[in-house]
């Protein structure tokens, strides 16, 4: 079996002063080893939440629901919270946005990086702290073993987040989520460090889940895409099916929407998707999208349509929409 | 009509970084010598990265920080030697975050009527109407103006923050990275509206944005700035089609544009060029 990770009809409702929030509404996804799998939507989408359900980093509050969460053969929602804190930081790794509010100002790096390393695996010290700088190296940061006593304020953003990816690495994990890793970084860093990510996955293995709502970067690194609207999935194909294809009207609408150097004439109008995103609180009834959409019918906001698998495509390309393609090509 | 409708002389702005009590400030040159002709009605993007002093040098131009050094001149009158009130009328403010920008303890109403009231505009009736019409201008419904900033979206929020800025009239309009904060779909109904604004008023615009897709699209010169420095200027195209600097190559072959054939650019160390500048 080549699959790391398997979810079905994911939910997460959080309790919140107006309502139950339904931040994320039945995901259905899947991780093969070694894949990169990039999460794309725009800010309340719920991608962070599904991201911080697969770790157990949700507040106790909120609640939790699938037909399947298999991590490896591990059933995850029924795993004893023992079990769990044995995967997470082990087999399963994070990268946040925020370098330095994910680092603890308090103790050193070399604490931080052979902590965890230390605690899963039982290591000595001294062969953690050897494992320690030579991610350190290979995640391109400077004098590593001087790093280790130092502290991350000492660092720069960039070297924090190289930091954060090495530490990632530490244990060998079968699955890194990385929540927005560049987007707090300056442009020429960014791409120094999508290269580290794309580069140590490929050498390692890893499978990697890559939230982010930049289509660019998702373009440029991803095997494959799930676009994620309202708290579900919208499409989900290869990166080069979608960019080519793209068959559903919001993924059509976000990447008419970006202004690109060399293809869009300078100074036109820029198409834009009208209205804004629902709130997620309580029932949505029909498409998410039908009240921004411009090929929605009457039945759209009464239907709540499916993921189906895209007839015509040669890849595993599926939309969450019954519009068909052809009547996209002529509303176009 | 005066001939630049912004113009920065040599502009500098060093700060002294205390080092502890005994030990001497070093000094740090965040904006350092700058000049810049803007002409009326023409859009100037400066781009550049975090800690580049482009923030600085929009606060001096504002009129929020006292410069070091040089003057920033406003329809050919110094900054210096004129009274806020008058520079205000002339040159407003649009920043990146649309959420900390706005009192949320004010009505949108409110919000709006704030610069009439503080330049003594007109009357309660006059000011209402004012509102109503560039809220309308601004695509900004009018069963939002009474509501409060926490009620509305970012990209109704940063309408609002237009909509501010445009009630005095002014001719020239500071964006600080007006579109960063927000989605991509609401983006581009913002960048639509400040073209279709700058159409409209005949409004000069200073872009600072670190999005180098964006500037492509709205300006017709370009600054590229780094450390204090403007290292490269000219129009759209020459920077667009023959950039020379090595830094601005570079930030040109960082823009990831949605196109998966291409892959990741390879990246040049910044030390390329550090020795450039040097040089």
């Amino acid at each position: 079996m080549n699959r790391i990770l398997d979810i079905k009809n994911l939910q997460v409702s959080l309790p919140t002063a107006n309502g139950v929030l339904r931040a994320v509404r039945g995901i259905d996804l899947h991780v093969d080893k070694g894949e990169m799998l990039c999460i794309v939507g725009e800010s309340g989408c719920g991608k962070s939440m599904t991201s911080m359900a697969l770790m157990g980093l949700l507040p106790k509050r909120a609640e939790v629901t699938a037909e399947v969460l298999d991590f490896d053969g591990l059933d995850l929602l029924s795993l004893p919270k023992k079990e769990r804190n044995k995967i997470r930081g082990m087999r399963m790794s994070m990268i946040f946005q925020e370098p330095m509010t994910s680092l603890n100002p308090s103790y050193t790096l070399g604490n931080q990086l052979c902590e965890a390393i230390m605690r899963h695996k039982g290591v000595s010290s001294a062969e953690a702290k050897e494992r320690a700088v030579y991610l350190l190296t290979r995640a391109g940061v400077p004098m590593p073993e001087k790093r280790l006593d130092q502290y991350p304020h000492q660092l720069s953003g960039g070297l924090r987040q190289r930091v954060m990816i090495a530490m990632a690495l530490m244990c060998e994990p079968d699955l890194i989520i990385a929540d927005e890793p560049t987007t707090a970084l300056d442009v020429t860093i960014q791409a120094q460090i999508l290269r580290l990510i794309r580069e140590l996955q490929q050498e390692f293995g890893t499978a990697v889940i890559f939230i982010t709502h930049d289509l660019g970067v998702v373009a440029r690194i991803a095997d494959r895409v799930a676009v994620m609207y309202a708290g579900q999935v919208v499409e989900t194909a290869t990166a080069q099916e979608l960019y080519s294809n793209p068959m559903h009207p919001y993924t059509r609408g976000l990447l008419n929407c970006i202004p690109i150097p060399g293809k869009t004439a300078p100074g036109s109008h820029l198409e834009s998707i009208p209205g804004v995103v629902p709130s997620l609180i309580g029932e949505l009834k029909g498409c998410a999208f039908a009240n921004r959409c411009h090929v929605s019918t009457s039945e759209c906001s009464q239907r709540t349509p499916s993921l189906e698998l895209e007839p015509n495509s040669t890849s595993l390309h599926q939309v969450r929409c019954p519009i068909t393609a052809t009547t996209l090509q002529e509303a176009m | 009509m005066p001939d630049y409708a912004l113009e920065l002389s040599n502009l500098s702005r060093h700060f002294h970084l205390k080092n502890g009590a005994f030990k001497e400030p070093t000094l740090l040159k965040a904006v350092d010598g700058i000049s810049l002709r803007i002409r009326p009605g023409e859009t100037l993007g400066l781009v550049g990265e975090s800690g580049c002093g482009k923030s600085t040098l929009a606060k001096m131009i504002l009129g929020l920080l006292e410069p070091t050094d040089g003057d920033v001149l406003i329809n050919d009158k110094a900054r210096s030697a004129s009274s806020r009130l008058s520079m205000a009328r002339q040159l407003q403010p649009i920043f990146q975050d649309p959420y900390s920008s706005l009192n949320p303890r004010k009505t949108i109403e409110q919000i709006i009527r704030l610069p009439l009231q503080l330049h003594k505009e007109g009357n309660k009736e006059s000011q209402k109407k004012a509102v109503k019409d560039i809220s309308d201008l601004v695509g900004l419904p009018e069963r939002l103006l009474k509501q409060y900033p926490g009620q509305l979206s970012g990209g109704q929020r940063q309408r609002v923050a237009i909509a501010r800025a445009l009630i005095l009239k002014p001719k020239i309009l500071v964006c600080d990275e007006p579109t960063s904060a927000l989605d991509v779909s609401v983006q581009a109904q913002i960048l639509n509206l400040l073209m279709d604004l700058k159409k409209e008023l005949g409004l000069t615009y200073l872009f600072i944005s670190h999005n180098l897709g964006v500037v492509e699209h709205l300006v017709d010169k370009v600054a590229v700035m780094y450390r204090g420095k403007i290292v490269e200027q000219g129009t759209r195209d020459e920077i667009f089609q023959n950039a020379q600097h090595p830094y601005t190559k570079a930030l040109l072959s960082s823009v990831l544009t949605p196109e998966p054939a291409l892959g990741l650019p390879e990246v040049l160390d910044s030390s390329a060029w550090d020795s450039a500048q040097a040089s």
